[in-house]
């Protein structure tokens, strides 16, 4: 195991994938003579040369579809969109075309694509905050990575690059700095498995990139209170697997949701329904979420901190969940 | 170009203000007062001081989000621009925006915004909102060289141009998006040149002498005026900073930087010509350098005393209240 940061351990998926597979080339704004608007490709213009790190124009559309055609005749794009925020600008690109090539012209097609982007927020005001996965997560034909951690993130990017399917892989400013543990052997996760990050029996938290940490604070936070939360985190939204979510509901018959974007009409929301559905039985108390306040984030930094949650706010659910006071 | 001495002034000190103003803002960026992103417009203040000189109350305004500039140009307080930077409630959007957001209805200012290009394709509304209600003003859009390599920089050169609507499309060209230079991004590196995809007129003008942004922007702004449509300028300038703070600024050499500093530095280049032609004197010059550095002492006093937001004011305007204010 060595101890890296976020930004280091993509950075490693990176540069091995790229050293594997001459077919992988990085586009993108600012990717290459900058080194990434967030460093994480920082080095790569010099060991892979400017034909495989390829800085563009402020033009998301064309990166994106520039990505696309080039994985219809078999290379393996990663282009990055430098925040969630500027990958809207992309959407025809990705959910009118990238999601829907391959079925739609009955498998003659694949598109294997990923799209790399950072959601995050730290006073950017309102169109520099949102974290919009679920915008992404609603595509059938789109898979959707959110890690929160080094290894996951090191071990999903290098399956998202080998990934058939198009692949959108969201990070967050606020991880990059963020150091653990990644092994030092070539590490390789499936996408599509969500993961046990804390084992519990009296309620189940739900949660996924960036949140994982709050949530897991919080989980220590209850232990403390004599309440043992398991906490699993979803790393991919799209394809959910659900099956662990709904065994650790069926042990502990609680359960709260945490995410980082809003609440109307989010992932927390598929989940809550996902959970009665298959759960229903089991459950002790109505499904809690925990999400953003319901307006565009503010800059002003006292007004901004009333938007995200985070760990007061998760332990205030699962008390509710568990009818504490 | 015959400049009267009052004029000469204003313009000065206006571009002063710009200056010092944002020196300070960076100052109090490095102590923490300030956060998020801060793009600087230090070096191009020229074109904000004869772009604006060019306007009239009637005309209206559209920029992204290097806009400090643009919003003291207008005329818009800075107490209220510097408690913005502070995220205070006495700041111009009461802290919600920050430095890339600043706006003021009354100004005909309608926001910096920082979705590159992303406001384009809103001057040409206020554009045809201008012409169908019949009024004479026209639309003042500013963005830079790389805004003009995404798709909405080119959807909405060619509607204003289809339905001649009133707007100035104003480029300034400080010879980087980011760390991008124009050749690496853009197929043609005279952006004026692009107004010919659209059969619209496109000039450039030397983005470091007021006096001339003001004369081209005359053109440009009386073209639009009398109902023949948009026209493309770019103003040849060059940012002395880096993109926002903390740029590490791989992408070009400390020379080049210094070069510009040294002999494309607006003010001085200025004050110099006022200087030779004795238009202004030293007198005047020291007068007006010791009331700028006051009034911006004054502004940072003004944000630094003013509260932060309340609370409760978070959940107003996200609709709006005379509707209920509820979704
Ligand atoms: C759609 C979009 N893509 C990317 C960004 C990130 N970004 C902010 S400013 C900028 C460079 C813009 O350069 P230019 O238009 O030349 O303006 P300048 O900053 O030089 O004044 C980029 C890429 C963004 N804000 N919006
Ligand atoms: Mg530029």
């Amino acid at each position: 195991m060595s101890v890296m940061t976020y930004r280091e351990a993509v950075a490693r998926g990176l540069r091995e994938e790229m050293r594997r597979d001459k077919n992988v080339y990085i586009l993108g704004e600012e990717v290459g003579v900058w080194g990434g608007a967030y460093a994480v490709t920082r080095g790569f213009l010099d060991e892979f040369g400017p034909e495989r790190v390829r800085d563009t124009p402020i033009a998301e559309m064309a990166i994106a579809g520039c990505a696309i055609g080039s994985a219809m005749m078999g290379m393996k794009p990663v282009a990055e969109l430098m925040t969630i925020n500027f990958a809207i600008l992309a959407l025809d690109q990705i959910g009118n075309h990238a999601a829907k090539l391959h079925h739609m012209f009955n498998g003659q097609i694949t598109c294997p694509i990923v799209v790399r982007t950072a959601a995050g927020w730290g006073q950017l005001a309102a169109t520099h905050s949102q974290s919009l996965e679920v915008w992404f997560a609603h595509l059938p034909g789109l898979k959707v990575v959110m890690p929160g951690t080094p290894a996951d993130a090191c071990g999903l990017i290098k399956a998202a690059i080998r990934d058939p399917d198009p692949v959108v892989f969201i990070e967050n400013s606020k991880l990059y700095n963020r150091k653990d543990e990644v092994p030092d052997a070539e590490y390789l996760l499936p996408i599509g498995k969500s993961d046990i990050k804390r084992r519990g029996r009296h309620i189940t938290l739900v949660s996924w990139g960036r949140m994982i940490h709050e949530t897991l604070d919080a989980a220590e936070q209850l232990k403390a209170e004599g309440v043992e939360a398991e906490v699993i985190d979803l790393r991919t939204l799209r394809p959910l697997d659900f099956e662990p979510v709904a065994a650790s509901v069926r042990k502990t018959n609680r359960a709260v949701i945490v995410e980082e974007g809003w609440l109307s009409f989010g992932v927390g929301a598929e989940l809550a329904a996902r959970i009665q559905e298959e759960c229903f039985d089991h459950l002790d108390a109505p499904v809690g979420r925990v999400a953003a306040l319901e307006v565009p984030l503010p800059y002003s930094k006292p007004l901004e901190a009333m938007c995200i949650p985070g760990a007061p706010q998760i332990i205030a659910a699962a008390k509710k969940t568990l009818y504490r006071g | 170009m015959l400049l009267d001495s009052h004029t000469a002034r204003a313009w000065y000190r206006q571009m002063r203000l710009i200056r010092v103003f944002e020196e300070r803002a960076a100052q109090e960026y490095a102590k923490g007062h300030i956060g998020g992103f801060c793009h600087l417009y230090i070096g191009q203040e020229a074109v904000a001081v004869g772009a604006f000189a060019a306007l009239q109350p009637q005309d209206h305004i559209i920029t992204h989000y290097r806009e400090h500039g643009h919003a003291i140009a207008r005329g818009m307080d800075i107490n209220g621009v510097m408690a913005e930077l502070f995220g205070k409630a006495t700041g111009v959007t009461g802290g919600r925006g920050g430095s890339m957001h600043l706006v003021d209805k009354d100004l005909h200012f309608w926001g910096g915004h920082a979705i590159v290009g992303g406001h384009l394709p809103i001057a040409t509304g206020i554009a045809f909102g201008l012409k169908q209600q019949g009024g004479d003003g026209v639309v003042l859009c500013i963005f830079g060289d790389g805004a003009s390599n995404i798709g909405m920089f080119h959807e909405s050169l060619n509607l204003a141009a289809v339905w001649k609507l009133p707007v100035i499309f104003l480029c300034e060209n400080n010879r980087y998006g980011m760390g991008t230079a124009v050749a690496r991004a853009s197929a043609v590196t005279n952006i004026r040149d692009k107004a010919q995809a659209y059969n619209i007129p496109g000039t450039d003008v030397d983005g470091q002498d007021p006096e001339a942004v003001y004369e081209t922007m005359q053109n440009a702004v009386s073209h639009a005026r009398a109902g023949k449509g948009p026209v493309l300028v770019e103003a040849e300038t060059y940012r002395f900073v880096g993109h926002s703070m903390g740029d590490p600024e791989r992408y070009r050499t400390k020379e080049e930087r210094k070069e510009w500093q040294d002999h494309g530095d607006p003010i001085n280049r200025f004050r110099r010509s006022l200087e030779e032609r004795a238009i202004v004197t030293a007198e005047e010059f020291a007068g007006m350098d010791a009331e700028v550095d006051q009034q911006v002492e004054a502004a940072a006093r003004f944000a630094h005393e003013s509260p932060f937001p309340a609370g409760e004011t978070l959940h107003r305007h996200i609709y709006v209240e005379s509707a209920g204010g509820q979704p």
